[in-house]
């Protein structure tokens, strides 16, 4: 029951979807009406047409000629209303695509990073991409074939009827044969199908893993065997492939054997009731004869396109539901005081949060940050520093407390005034497609070329870009394509070097460079946090001795804050984890 | 599509068969108007029902004999497509190992996925199809002219000239969207793109306010993308009514000249129904036609889009060179590399010689050409100029295999495959033996976690990603060893380890019983201070070699390196 809610109100949405097209959809079913009676009434006008012509000196030119001229104006009209209405489904196809693909881009930043981080990229992907691309098709489907093919029957009963009751009879019994023949066949085949899918999907699978680590495979000369494995696969799919296609292509020879029946009886009885001489002439045996071919067309059709208006719904179902998926708490008004840029006072005031309700992960957290200060975050993996990072950027907004700038709340902030005033530098480095100057500007499109190369030349890029085949202007792939970990890390550095924003937030940010380029950065860096609010999150301790601030963090808790050498003095956590690293790497200079 | 039907070799019999099926089924079809003209002209004028009835069982006789042979057909055709598509799988996996890793990085793996997946299964369609109705269809049409020609030759001309006009009609429509198809697809791929990349990267793109941007972007490729799918459907909506009002205006133009000629005596009434069905069919099959050439000019497309792989040069380039120079295990003689042309070399005229059994250091900055030079041994990558020689010969003159059996390389990025243990460390070599395998696990300083996960049958994930980052280090290092290699190479693959742990793997790597050639490739000047040399890369150049105590008196940039770690009252290295 629930289910046939849910279906129904699917259908409900999908129409408010196209809401904005109803007058061409309202055209577009005109159109298909006009062009499916005009062609129907051709073969009535064309039988008239040869029972005028009996025999040698009997053919009656005064009946034909006037027919065919009317034959003409049908067949314009006919012609000109299909390329309108296949016009029109065009237009409302591609564009509710468009539409709906906008829309769902738009909300994906418009969704809180709780959904983002638990769903799978790929799934998302798939739901903007191939299920748009198969409700539109479907609805499209559904608009041409289905509607025509249904004015196509009533329309073809009603001038059967008009023609002759007995032959009509005869047509709309046996033709419906076909679609239980074909019903048959596709229950037959569904397991065909599914076990297609599957081997296609173990095969996909099978190839991604290989392909994505090609140079493992290369280094190894696994060629072979892997080219072995693959076809074995590739054989099974082969298999279970040809089975299912062809039992499915048995359907359509099914269905034709249907209608050569169905041919063979108008025939039949057309012919019976000529020579009976009930009034049935050779004109309406060949109009029958026409009928018979173009009735069973739409019947065959009509399965088909159920199927894919189910599947469409499907899909349109997968849509909706991400397009429902609960969005960010709503931004405030920006008002002119927001886009002052923030003195980087901060201020953590019993701050509680979870990722998930059962598992509290920080509590009562209290801090204050005078504007200047540099604060350190450490602690083992997955004790969550990379939490306090998500609540500072309002990737995340904590349960409990608040976190204010400068003394404002940063709830009362809108979030990209917000971030304007943070430059944050991640572990994932992150690179979209473009040139290395787009990457750059990612934070101030308008920037200068001079500027770009200034903020590259702080963040030690520079020498490396000018390699690049093209300069600041080489095209980076897909996932920054051949530049090494280091080089990426680079470029995302030169981001904030461009950006200069008051507050800095450092996560791991020079993890996959040289340490001779590291130590030099780190030196840029050190130039650029004076005078700003730094956040930084760091295993090696080496690199944030200097913090006025360290905080300690374990299992989600802050354990030990203070400056290194009280914490030292301590003798804690702190101290332990310190003196871990020391020994490591004091042993071997000595 | 030319290239591809190489693919079909091996199914000549089938794609024979299919059509020819087809083409019996279809003259069954065609003698259908021609009983009915008898029907008509014989039973309904004399009224004898005996002869309705036995021709109308004919016509019933010719549905059984049709059904069955395009059942056969259908049987034939799906063999020889699915066979073909399957031939084109196994060639662009093959395809793909032998593609050079710059090429790799340059095509990138996303679109070698889609194409030999999606693209494969859209060719394979449209072969079926075309096996199924391209052939029929036009055989449908033009045997409907011949009968045509069998019943009166005057109305031959009619029916030709409006095939002629519908072949242009036909084949103009395709040809003006196939390009068409192609550059939505490429569009397509773009809009997917920018998606994902929006997903992935959301946090840095809110982190600077690029969403605006970003929501621009995907606004002008979206709506270019609906542009072109718009302009392309409209001209593919022609195909229909066009056809439509060609036959149509022939079966108008028909009856008018049927209306003559039986007036005249020269034709029946019987015969010119017939001709009307004749051209009816003619319109029944094109549009059928019509409704699969967009399916059909796809699957061109994505043809293209295979070929383009297939085409891909895969630039191995073996020398006939198998003189044997010297002893050196690895010599460089004045090797440079570029990976595009026209880009700066990555390497510059490299020269050094390692002898067998030595330890061999690798160090520079972030992108100073590490990994290329080790790269350029097991011939990831091939020099732009220069000679490289592994044991005094050319190393060009080596096949593939041969080398790859000579040099094991261990990646940066430690990937494992689904599977056991046993079968990723068969990796190494496929004839290795349980003891062989067990010592190599041993010195790759796996033993202890291998053991309390189950040994060489230990269960592994795709990736490897049931275990940490040290510990799928520590096994690609043992696959490494297993084998063992003359030449081994370890691209900075012990960065997980802690010190203790390396230390010890490095005293297993100089106790190895076959003595192999190691080079270390590593930002830690602790790793390599052992070597017996260590090279010292900068901008790809070599700016050092030597020992560890000669580069630190010599070399300013292995000093800073050093320094750089070591220089203060504590330790930098990771």
């Amino acid at each position: 029951m629930s289910k046939i809610n849910n279906k129904n109100s699917t259908i409900k949405r999908v129409l408010l979807q196209i809401r904005p097209y109803l007058p061409t959809i309202i055209l577009l079913l005109a159109l298909a009406v006009v062009s499916v009676l005009c062609s129907l009434y051709i073969p009535v006008l064309v039988g008239e047409a040869i029972d005028a012509i009996i025999g040698k000196e009997q053919v009656n030119f005064a009946v034909i000629l006037p027919k065919l001229f009317t034959c003409a104006v049908l067949i314009g009209c006919a012609a000109l209303a299909q390329w309108l209405m296949n016009v029109c489904g065009n237009k409302v196809t591609y564009n509710t695509i468009r539409d709906m693909r906008e829309a769902a881009f738009k909300k994906i930043h418009r969704l809180p990073f709780s959904y983002l981080d638990a769903h799978e990229t790929g799934d998302i992907v798939s739901r903007i991409i191939a299920d748009v691309d198969q409700f539109a098709d479907g609805l499209l489907m559904g608009f041409s074939q289905l509607f025509t093919g249904v004015v196509t029957i009533i329309g073809t009963i009603g001038f059967m009827l008009s023609v002759n009751v007995w032959t009509t009879l005869v047509v709309v019994l046996v033709t419906p044969l076909s679609i239980l023949v074909a019903r048959f066949i596709a229950k037959k085949t569904f397991a065909m199908f599914r076990l297609q899918s599957e081997t296609r999907g173990r095969q996909t699978a099978f190839i991604n893993e290989m392909i994505t680590n090609q140079k493992v495979v290369r280094a190894y000369g696994h060629e072979d065997e892997n080219m072995e494995k693959f076809d074995t696969i590739n054989e099974e799919l082969r298999r279970h492939t040809l089975k299912a296609t062809f039992f499915s292509s048995i359907t359509n020879p099914a269905t034709r054997f249907v209608n050569s029946v169905v041919y063979a009886a108008v025939a039949l009885i057309g012919a019976f009731l000529a020579v009976t001489g009930q009034g049935f002439t050779i004109g309406m045996l060949s109009c029958f004869l026409s009928y018979a071919n173009q009735y069973t067309k739409p019947f065959n059709e009509i399965s088909g396109v159920i199927t894919e208006l189910q599947n469409a719904l499907a899909c349109a179902d997968r849509l909706l539901e991400f397009l429902d998926s609960e969005e960010m708490s709503a931004d405030p008004e920006l008002l002119p005081e927001h886009s002052e840029t923030a003195k980087g006072q901060v201020t953590f005031d019993n701050v509680c949060f979870s990722y998930t309700k059962d598992r509290p992960l920080i509590r009562n957290f209290s801090l204050d940050v005078p504007a200047g200060c540099r604060v350190a975050i450490v602690g083992p993996t997955g004790c969550g520093k990379t939490t306090m990072i998500n609540l500072l950027m309002r990737f995340y907004d904590p349960d409990n407390g608040s976190i204010s700038v400068d003394g404002t709340n940063t709830q009362t902030i809108p979030r990209r005034a917000l971030r304007r005033n943070f430059g944050m530098v991640l572990q994932e480095t992150w690179l979209k497609t473009g040139t290395v100057l787009d990457n750059i500007r990612m934070g101030r499109p308008d920037a200068s070329e001079e500027d770009v190369i200034a903020a590259a030349k702080a963040a030690h890029a520079h020498s490396f870009i000018e390699q690049l085949p093209n300069g600041y202007y080489t095209q980076i792939g897909e996932d920054g394509g051949s530049l090494s970990a280091g080089q990426k890390q680079l470029l995302c550095i030169s981001r904030i070097m461009l950006t200069l924003p008051p507050m800095l937030i450092l996560d791991e940010a020079t993890s996959s460079i040289d340490t001779r380029t590291e130590l030099r950065i780190q030196r840029a860096f050190a130039k650029l946090m004076r005078g700003r609010t730094s956040f930084v999150v760091a295993h090696r301790l080496s690199t944030i001795k200097e913090s006025d601030v360290i905080l300690v963090m374990r299992d989600g808790n802050i354990v030990e804050q203070g400056d290194h050498e009280s914490l030292l003095a301590k003798n804690g956590f702190y101290a332990e984890l310190y003196r871990s690293q020391f020994t490591d790497e004091e042993q071997p200079v000595g | 599509m030319r290239k591809l039907l190489v693919y079909m070799k091996d199914y000549k019999k089938e794609s024979f068969l299919a059509p020819l099926f087809k083409l019996l089924e279809a003259t069954f079809e065609l003698i259908v108007p021609l009983v009915i003209a008898q029907i008509i002209d014989v039973g309904i004028q004399t009224g004898d029902t005996g002869f309705i009835i036995s021709r109308c069982l004919l016509l019933v006789g010719f549905g059984v004999v049709g059904m069955v042979s395009a059942i056969t057909a259908q049987y034939f055709a799906a063999k020889a497509a699915v066979g073909f598509a399957t031939g084109l799988r196994h060639s662009l996996f093959q395809k793909i190992n032998g593609l050079s890793f710059s090429l790799l990085d340059r095509v990138g793996t996303s679109t070698l996925l889609t194409r030999i997946t999606n693209d494969v299964n859209q060719v394979q369609n449209g072969v079926n199809l075309v096996l199924r109705l391209f052939m029929r269809s036009p055989f449908i049409v033009f045997g409907a002219c011949v009968m045509a020609f069998t019943i009166d030759p005057g109305s031959a001309l009619l029916f030709l000239i409006v095939v002629a006009l519908l072949s242009v009609v036909v084949f103009g429509i395709m040809l003006l969207t196939i390009k068409r198809y192609k550059a939505i697809q490429n569009q397509l791929d773009s809009v997917l793109n920018t998606t994902r990349e929006n997903l992935n990267g959301a946090r840095v793109i809110r982190a600077f306010c690029g969403e605006d941007t970003e929501t621009e972007k995907f606004i002008g490729q979206n709506s270019l993308l609906s542009k072109l799918q718009k302009s392309t459907g409209r001209i593919s909506a022609l195909l229909n009514p066009v056809t439509f009002i060609l036959i149509n205006v022939g079966i108008i133009l028909l009856i008018h000249y049927g209306a003559v000629q039986v007036n005249t005596g020269i034709l029946t009434q019987g015969q010119v129904v017939a001709l009307y069905n004749y051209m009816s069919q003619i319109l029944v099959e094109l549009i059928k036609l019509a409704n699969l050439i967009i399916t059909v000019t796809k699957s061109f497309a994505s043809a293209a889009r295979i070929r383009d792989v297939l085409e891909l040069d895969t630039n191995t380039v073996y020398s006939d060179d198998k003189k044997i120079y010297n002893t050196h295990a690895v010599e460089f003689d004045r090797v440079s590399m570029h990976y595009n042309e026209g880009a700066k070399d990555a390497l510059e005229n490299i020269s050094f010689t390692a002898e067998p059994g030595e330890i061999i250091g690798v160090i520079g900055g972030t992108g100073s050409g590490k990994t290329t030079l080790v790269g350029l041994i097991p011939r990831f990558y091939d020099a732009s100029s220069g000679t490289i020689r592994v044991d005094g010969r050319n190393v060009n003159s080596y096949s593939l295999e041969e080398l790859r059996e000579k040099v094991h390389v261990v990646l940066q990025r430690a990937v494992l495959f689904r599977g056991t243990l046993r079968e990723n460390l068969l990796w190494g070599n496929k004839n290795a033996n349980d003891e062989e395998m067990q010592a190599a696990v041993k010195a790759a300083q796996a033993a202890d976690f291998v053991q309390s996960k189950g040994g060489l049958d230990m269960k592994i994930t795709a990736e490897g990603r049931n275990l940490s980052g040290g510990q799928r280090q520590r096994l690609s290092i043992a696959r490494a060893l297993v084998g063992n290699p003359e030449i081994l190479i370890l691209d900075d693959s012990a960065s997980a380890l802690d010190y203790v742990t390396e230390k010890a793997l490095r005293g297993a790597l100089s106790a190895l019983p076959n003595k192999p050639t190691v080079f270390i490739v590593s930002q830690r000047t602790s790793s390599l201070r052992h070597a017996d040399k260590i090279l010292v890369l900068d901008n790809g150049a070599l700016v050092g070699c030597g020992t560890h105590d000669a580069l630190l008196e010599n070399c300013s940039v292995y000093r800073e390196i050093y320094d750089s770690q070591f220089g203060g009252k504590e330790a930098a290295a990771k």
